[in-house]
């Protein structure tokens, strides 16, 4: 069992505990994005294949209607974010610098923007399972806590394998972000509906929504919405970093560890972000896709920082200014401060899995010097995995990434940056593993 | 309006850090030696300000001088160096020869910790390594100590400290003699367990109220700045409580068998610098474990080692070779205890 729980809160051991920032924007109500004139739309929005354009050049689109298809199972359609004509099927920039296929579609700014009413309702409970799978994927549902894994996927449980309870994830360990505190403030009904339609997705008896301890606003707003058959409950958890990762919570919540390389499916668990099934509840019983979401614009130099409704695909530019960003220089993050990516250019568009845009000024850490090691066992004591990350960015200094894979577990590492964060000699040890581990793969590729 | 022309920065994540910097931790190592300085100070006098002076600085020289030869940037302002220097001072007799010292000061820089590539590289403690070094060329002196709280001490240098180099220290037996206070000789609890039998009371070793080197008499005051350090999350407490625990699990043992050959724990503890080596000296970052069950094997084999050496030796300052016979084991010690991973499977996975 879990021993930490004996001592009163549900947590984890090691982690770290980051200012949280978040007072900025917690309490704002959500408001919605107006159009931007030119939306951007890439393919490949989500982990898996990207989705294949079904749209031409020129062609009128309505809000909503389907503008790329999946291409096989691991992939989600995409339906359109606005109103509009295409203007452009071309490459456009992404976060990462590159370039990649995407629909550009300019938005008609006179019409009215509704989504057309569905024909017909679909009642879950009417629906077999294999069908309500197939429905997830139709409405191009992906992970929307950053992962942006295909849902549907996740919910195709092997047959082999029973889920015994549905963990929801509500904990937002990252600083600065709050939408899934504001999604779970103003969206209990379709969460609660989103959660029934994944427990049967899965053929769980059981769900538990775990919420850190600084939202205890979020708990009493969803309690008494609960089922009185304690089928669905509700647990806060410590608010520690990175209590979020579906394996943090695994163990805070049930003491159950997921095992090393492995899903949570093979210890009958299913876990998803609660922004998922949120949107999930709202979409699935109308058939509707994924266009827009809540997504979080905060840090510096920020006249309206808060959460906003904006249409997938909106740029960054559009948003930033939107929310008064007044700055000369700074670093531009999807996501937040732990984990997030950084944009290379403000022509980059938000897809479904941008939780947040952060702007942060010059920091003070800046540039400082990478000094050497000195063994201080900070990172051992964060590391929420229990790696050695000292060692494991020695034998990166010196390159031997087969022996960072074979005998420190590198692989067990999920990037979540507790190393980096405590580090005294500022060594970026989370960015010595990613390399790493793409040096790796490249390498198992090599020799097959 | 975002400015098209905006300046966009580009790190990888994470965004945000929060750890004191190396020099931030290493300078409040200094802060928490001070007060063990200030005492030596109280206790010898002039001699052991010159002593901490000659070592510090020569420590920092050699550092500088070995940065300068290399052409790198000098490494002094993150105070390692002032570090291993309080710490060499405090580890020798008060009245040692400050040219002595200043050749200590050297050795526990250059071949400590230069010589296997500076802060971060060293595979031994530098300042025990430079005592150790100094232990086996000047014999004679490092085992020489003179009473604490001599009445001119503030005034007078002790004989032995102004020695011109590689002449013969003057004699500071007579010198011991007259300034030589009821209850304190010169000769340390350890000599005087080891050589005559004579047992010191555990509550004046805890106090300080003995002859030893000069930072290292008084474990009270050692177990605050420790704690001050432990606070202030710059000093890992593990390495400490399992030098303690290995030491008193070892006396005791001895103890048990038969007590009127074998000192007792509370004496091996607070008695030889045990308490001050284990707070300051085992728990260098560099030279320890990182692992959890790591440190702990480190520090109970440190206890255990220094009880022997103490018991069945012939010297009594064992602690310093059971440290440095400990940061030689270090790198085998931490193969052996790598943590157990969140979700670690029973077996090793099949590769693929």
């Amino acid at each position: 069992m879990n021993l930490f729980n004996l001592f009163g809160k549900k947590t984890f051991p090691h982690g770290i505990h980051p200012d949280e920032y978040k007072a900025e924007t917690n309490a704002k109500p959500t408001r919605r994005l107006p159009f931007a004139p030119e939306i951007i739309v890439p393919l490949a929005q989500n982990i898996g294949k990207s989705a294949k354009a079904i749209v031409f050049k020129g062609q009128h689109i309505t809000r909503g209607e389907v503008i790329a298809e999946a291409d096989g199972f691991m992939s989600v359609p995409i339906h359109a974010p606005v109103t509009g004509i295409v203007k452009e099927i071309d490459i456009a920039s992404n976060a990462k610098g590159g370039k990649e296929p995407a629909i550009i579609i300019t938005t008609s700014l006179n019409s009215g923007q509704q989504v057309p009413e569905p024909d017909n309702y679909y009642d879950y409970q009417q629906m077999s399972r294999e069908d309500l799978i197939k429905a997830v994927q139709n409405i191009g549902m992906v992970g929307l806590g950053g992962a942006a894994f295909p849902t549907h996927v996740k919910m195709n449980v092997p047959a082999d394998r029973t889920i015994h309870t549905v963990l929801i994830n509500g904990c937002e360990c990252e600083p600065f972000l709050t939408t899934d505190h504001r999604v779970m403030l103003e969206n209990i009904d379709n969460l609660l509906l989103g959660i029934r339609i994944a427990m049967k997705c899965v053929a769980a008896p059981k769900a538990i929504i775990g919420v850190e301890d600084n939202k205890l606003n979020v708990l009493e707003a969803i309690k008494p919405h609960l089922p009185n058959d304690g089928t669905i409950t509700i647990e806060a958890v410590e608010t520690k970093y990175p209590q979020g990762a579906e394996k943090m919570l695994a163990y805070s919540l049930l003491g159950i560890e997921i095992p090393s390389e492995g899903l949570p499916s093979e210890v009958g668990l299913a876990v998803f972000n609660v922004a998922t099934l949120a949107e999930i509840g709202a979409l699935l019983p109308k058939g509707q896709g994924l266009i827009e979401r809540v997504i979080t614009i905060t840090g510096d130099d920020l006249k309206k920082p808060g959460n906003y409704l904006a249409p997938i695909g909106t740029p960054l530019r559009y948003l930033l200014d939107y929310a008064g960003f007044q700055g000369a220089e700074a670093e531009l993050i999807l996501g937040g401060p732990m984990m997030g990516m950084p944009a290379r250019s403000l022509d980059v568009p938000i897809t479904k899995g941008t939780g947040a845009v952060l702007v942060l000024d010059k920091r003070a850490t800046k540039n400082d010097d990478i000094l050497p090691c000195i063994k201080c066992t900070q990172c051992l004591q964060a590391c929420p995995i229990n790696l050695n990350p000292s060692e494991l960015g020695l034998l990166a200094a010196k390159r031997q990434y087969d022996v960072m894979e074979e005998q420190y577990h590198l692989n067990d590492c999920f990037e979540c940056g507790c190393c980096s964060y405590v580090c005294p000699s500022n060594i970026p040890l989370v960015q010595y593993f990613r390399i790493a581990k793409v040096l790796n793969r490249e390498r198992h590729l090599q020799n097959g | 309006m975002a400015k098209s022309d905006l300046k966009i920065d580009i790190r990888t994540s994470p965004y945000i850090r929060k750890a004191p910097s190396v020099a931030q931790i290493m300078r409040n190592v200094v802060y928490a030696l001070l007060p063990l300085a200030a005492y030596s100070v109280y206790q010898f006098g002039i001699s052991a300000l010159a002593l901490l002076l000659v070592t510090t600085l020569s420590c920092m020289a050699t550092e500088h001088f070995f940065c300068w030869m290399s052409g790198k940037k000098s490494t002094i302002l993150d105070a390692s160096a002032a570090v291993s220097g309080l710490l060499l001072a405090m580890t020798l007799p008060p009245g040692f020869p400050l040219w002595m010292a200043a050749v200590a000061g050297f050795t526990a820089i250059a071949m400590g910790k230069t010589l296997f590539g500076g802060l971060g590289f060293n595979v031994f403690n530098p300042a025990l390594v430079g005592r150790a070094f100094i232990q086996a060329a000047f014999p004679v002196s490092i085992t020489t100590w003179t009473p604490a709280l001599a009445v001119d001490r503030f005034v007078e240098f002790i004989p032995s400290t102004l020695a011109l180099p590689f002449m013969k220290p003057a004699a500071t037996a007579e010198w011991t003699t007259q300034v030589a206070i009821d209850g304190f000789s010169g000769a340390t609890p350890l000599a005087l367990m080891k050589f005559q039998g004579i047992i010191t009371d555990s509550y004046d070793l805890f106090i300080g109220n003995v002859t030893g080197s000069a930072g290292e008499t008084s474990s009270l005051l050692i177990l605050l700045c420790g704690l001050y350090l432990i606070y202030k999350n710059m000093l890992d407490w593990r390495i400490p409580a399992a030098v303690i625990f290995g030491t008193v699990i070892s006396a005791e043992l001895f103890y048990f068998l038969d007590p009127s050959k074998y000192p007792s724990p509370a004496f091996m503890v607070f008695s030889g610098g045990l308490m001050f080596a284990a707070v300051f000296m085992a728990s260098d970052m560099v030279a320890s474990p990182v692992t959890p069950l790591g440190i702990f094997v480190f520090g109970v084999l440190v206890g255990f080692l220094t009880v022997i050496i103490r018991l069945f030796g012939g010297l009594t300052e064992a602690v310093m070779y059971a440290i440095l016979f400990g940061n030689a084991a270090t790198p085998i010690i931490e193969t052996y205890t790598q943590p157990r991973i969140y979700g670690a499977r029973k077996k090793a996975k099949e590769k693929s």
